[in-house]
């Protein structure tokens, strides 16, 4: 039965993702402000223009558990970065903490360049695994942002608590730091640590933001109206618990 | 080929999906699902080792134009070189090479855990600088509330009524908001693995 239901809401979910896309395309979405994802699109160009780099860490998520999604989402985020940033003097350097993220990671920058038509451009070497453990990736990646002349730090994946060293090298180093995780522990981190930090579903929002396509948007009022389901779920299963309570029903 | 990629993504991933749901009635969907779920492990397994090479790459490239930094590169280098030679000429398993683990790397991974206490307590005593607003304050005011909540005092022990309190705050309070956020972190994944799934979003080139 559970299954059923399932398959259902995936189905469903499916189904309206592709109609509210559809209807996207038309109608671009209004969407409310997030600072975070504000100044993320400011400093995109900032670093085009003074020639500096930026430094997406997309966190140590494994893609074959429930950890893939933030780093799918982190890699929707890093070829939109790429496209634009290509031809910046110093180009974006993405890290990673998971092997396959970091070869996906190469995959999208370069495929980001193409998009961009400077191909040529591309250098494997800007797609990089940081390190085979958080703490690990976190060392690794720590020094990224102190030595290769990083304007601002963009962490979008998944992160535990290893994620304050990494915002604590950036800040020393003087560099924006914009964060994001599916984690408690690493948001709570991020909240306290971070400049900018997105808390929450937001991670799953950079994409609209940041305009990668209609699909981004359509994920986020579908997301809306799952919520409300849940909402309207959860209020209706405590009235019912209270009623019953009461013998009304 | 782009759509070759593509169409491979799609029908791998709508196969293992769907033999979750169905492999009751559909038994050939299991064995389909197994299959692609061991090749993929093969394939992690494979990324893994590309992963060190990378790592590997990037290090010998600032060794060699001598970037800032280099010498721990070099260092990182020599270290992984001498472990991965060692690892297969003695086995995971053999006693030099559990003291590398036990003697450098736990006590390297403990020190850094270190660290990070101070990077956190450091972050929390900076935290109304970044953030002073109400969301700030009630963060600040959370966390001290369990602190000394779950502390012993000298002399005292536990603060009288304090513990319920605290408990009561994390209870209610906490939990309900990170439930809150879990539920919307879950919604998300779905939908992000949705796009994946019927190639709105292509992390892998294509």
């Amino acid at each position: 039965m559970m299954n059923f239901i399932e398959l259902i809401v995936l189905a469903v979910g499916a189904l309206l993702l592709g109609v509210i896309a559809l209807w996207k395309r038309k109608s671009p979405a209004k969407l409310r402000e997030i600072p975070a994802l504000a100044r993320l699109s400011r400093l995109l160009g900032l670093s085009v223009e003074d020639g500096t780099r930026l430094h997406i860490s997309l966190g140590s998520g494994n893609l074959l558990d429930m950890r893939g999604g933030s780093a799918l989402a982190g890699l929707a985020m890093l070829r939109h970065i790429a496209e634009r940033t290509s031809v910046s003097d110093a180009p974006p350097v993405a890290s990673a903490g998971d092997p396959l993220l970091g070869m996906l990671s190469q995959d999208t920058l370069q495929a980001g360049y193409k998009a961009a038509g400077a191909a040529e451009l591309y250098s494997p070497s800007t797609g990089r695994v940081a390190g085979l453990s958080p703490l690990g990736y976190a060392a690794g990646a720590m020094h990224i942002s102190t030595n290769e002349n990083v304007s601002a730090n963009i962490m979008l994946g998944h992160f535990g608590s290893e994620v304050a060293l990494l915002a604590d090298a950036a800040e020393r180093g003087s560099t924006a730091v914009i964060g994001a995780s599916d984690n408690l522990t690493g948001q709570a981190v991020l909240f306290a640590s971070a400049q900018e930090a997105l808390v929450g579903e937001e991670v799953f929002a950079a994409g609209a933001y940041l305009g990668v396509g209609a699909s981004h948007a359509a994920s986020l009022t579908l997301q809306d109206l799952f919520r409300w389901l849940i909402i309207l779920l959860l209020l209706g299963g405590a009235a019912a618990k209270l009623l019953t309570s009461m013998g009304i029903l | 080929m782009r759509i070759i990629t593509v169409f491979i993504a799609m029908v791998s991933g709508l196969a293992i999906l769907a033999a979750y749901f169905l492999k009751g009635l559909f038994p050939v969907l299991g064995a389909l699902q197994s299959q692609l779920l061991n090749a993929a492990i093969l394939l992690a397994g494979v990324a893994a080792l590309s992963g060190i090479f990378n790592l590997l790459s990037v290090h010998a490239g600032k060794v060699r134009r001598g970037e800032k930094g280099g010498i721990y590169s070099a260092l990182l280098v020599v270290s992984l070189f001498i472990t991965f030679v060692l690892g297969l000429i003695l086995r995971p398993g053999h006693e030099a090479m559990q003291v590398v683990v036990m003697g450098i790397i736990l006590p390297a991974e403990a020190a850094l855990m270190g660290v990070l206490t101070i990077s956190l307590l450091y972050a929390a005593i900076r935290l109304l600088r970044h953030r002073a607003d109400v969301t700030g304050i009630f963060f600040l005011l959370t966390v001290v509330i369990i602190l000394f909540g779950s502390a012993t005092l000298p002399m005292i022990g536990s603060i009288p009524l304090f513990g319920d309190f605290s408990r009561w705050w994390s209870q209610v309070w906490a939990l309900g908001g990170m439930r809150g956020i879990l539920i919307g972190v879950a919604l998300g994944t779905l939908v992000t693995g949705l796009r994946v799934l019927f190639g709105a979003d292509r992390p892998y080139g294509g």
